[in-house]
């Protein structure tokens, strides 16, 4: 019997043995001695995590990633995952780790555990350089497209200027359509749409112009996961020190990652 | 059975007041345009130079055979790359315009091209110009020949103008959906928008059909049969 059968008949003999919380703790010891660590992205959420053109996963939570695994010196297997099933593959340990634009909820943090933030995830106004919008008084007078019905449309029907001309369209691909063809002077919508956006249409100059709503990213980990939970909140607070956070924010989204909560 | 609400809706009177309003200024300045617009394609290709009647035959073709979003997706969100950027207030009359115009022009062509040919030729031989022949012996009885049609594809264009919210401008079935998505009372606000939609409809057909009595039945000497 190798070591690797060694520990995977301990794990799953300790897995009937002792009571669930006390049973964890085994992650990051597990990481450091195969020297791999598992990680869920998303493919389908651009700019976070899509595949590109080699084929490839890319996009900010990939380079979080990546991070990691070269903070915790061990290789990096990723696991594509979508929004229904990154939960459950932390629950059933098919990953160590899920960074997956989670957002952090209650209902979420009954089941597994959080680490501090790594990203940001927003809604915000975007227009060209040239147009000048410090906050959202300035849209007084200007156009601007948003998805009807979506969270940037309530803030945005809240907060705007009366005189502020607000058109909205059925859905995603109609407001950037009306934004990349000129016919507004702004949009309002997700951090993903718009980096995706800016991306595919660098010609437009647009940038980020001012915050509507803030609700950043977490990293999940398996529930009583606190030793993996510690030293990669180590490893997030040293790359925010270091600017990390914030380059991969300005690479993927536009802006820095700013205030990022613990 | 479903707990239905209309007092959410109803309460946005004004904006579906507002929503209204746009639609029906939307139809009648495009009826003013389009009706114009397609007696004139309908002359060019009853009577036009031949280049102009082929021009004249491809606008037709192109536009009956391509479905109205399109073109509207055209004016507004494809014109922009060559330069032109309206409003969604001008890029929706301005499609409702060309869509109306190529079936009146075919509607009105009907009209013309049932006129009896001695009908024609006695204008012409009491000495009247070919403006006068076409505008005053051959047009006003074509048209009333083809009013009921015209006004039924007026009537299919301004329910058409439902689709002109998809690029925002802020007419009836665009306020509709804004009011559906504030207060996820979608089947009422449906129900009452479809309400008007039928009271706009039935409207416009009356008004229509009165002024075609006026101007078309009673001053050309021509009744109908």
């Amino acid at each position: 019997m190798n070591r690797r059968q060694l520990i995977a008949t301990a794990l799953c003999a300790s897995a009937f043995a002792v009571p669930l919380a006390a049973q964890a703790q085994h992650a990051l010891d597990e990481i450091v001695a195969k020297k791999q660590i598992t990680i869920a992205i998303p493919t389908d959420f651009p700019p976070y995590g899509m595949v590109g053109i080699d084929m490839k996963p890319q996009g900010l939570d990939v380079d979080m990633a990546r991070l990691i695994a070269d903070k915790l010196g061990v290789k990096l297997e990723l696991v594509p995952v979508s929004s229904a099933n990154r939960i459950p593959y932390l629950q059933t340990r098919k990953a160590d780790l899920v960074i997956s634009t989670l957002g952090k909820n209650p209902e979420r943090e009954k089941v597994i555990d959080f680490t501090a933030a790594y990203s940001p995830f927003f809604q915000a106004v975007f227009a060209p350089k040239s147009v000048a919008l410090k906050g959202v008084g300035d849209l007084a007078g200007k156009t601007v497209a948003v998805t009807r019905g979506a969270i940037e449309d309530m803030e945005l029907t809240k907060l705007a200027p009366p005189n502020a001309d607000i058109k909205r369209f059925e859905d995603n691909n109609a407001t950037v359509a009306a934004f990349v063809s000129g016919q507004v002077q702004a949009i309002a919508t997700g951090a993903s749409v718009a980096g995706n956006m800016m991306m595919r249409n660098p010609q437009l100059g647009a940038e980020y112009k001012f915050l509507l709503k803030d609700s950043p990213n977490f990293i999940g980990v398996a529930k009583g996961e606190d030793k993996l939970r510690t030293k990669v909140n180590e490893i997030i607070a040293a790359a925010k020190t270091a600017g990390d956070l914030d380059k991969l924010a300005v690479k993927w989204l536009g802006r820095p990652a700013g205030q990022l909560p613990n | 059975m479903v707990a239905l609400d209309f007092t959410a809706v109803l309460q946005q009177w004004p904006l579906l007041l507002r929503g209204a309003a746009l639609t029906l200024a939307l139809t009648a300045v495009s009826t003013l345009l389009g009706v114009g617009l397609g007696v004139a394609c309908a002359w060019a290709r009853h009577a036009g130079p031949l280049g102009l009647r082929s021009a004249v035959a491809l606008y037709v073709e192109f536009i009956r055979n391509t479905p109205f979003i399109v073109q509207l997706f055209f004016i507004f969100f494809g014109l922009p790359s060559l330069g032109v950027k309206l409003t969604p207030e001008i890029a929706s009359v301005l499609a409702m315009v060309l869509n109306l115009g190529a079936y009146a022009a075919e509607i009105a062509r009907g009209g013309l091209e049932a006129t009896p040919r001695g009908q024609v030729e006695a204008a012409r031989s009491l000495a009247l110009s070919e403006r006068q022949v076409f505008f005053r012996v051959v047009l006003p009885p074509a048209l009333a020949r083809v009013w009921p049609a015209l006004v039924s594809q007026i009537v299919i264009v301004m329910l058409g103008s439902a689709v002109c919210g998809q690029i925002a401008a802020q007419e009836l079935s665009y306020t509709a959906n804004l009011i559906q998505s504030r207060n996820f009372r979608s089947f009422e606000s449906f129900i009452v928008v479809a309400g008007i939609y039928l009271a706009l409809s039935v409207l416009v057909r009356d008004v229509l059909r009165r002024l075609g009595v006026r101007w078309l039945f009673g001053g050309a000497g021509h009744r109908g049969r």
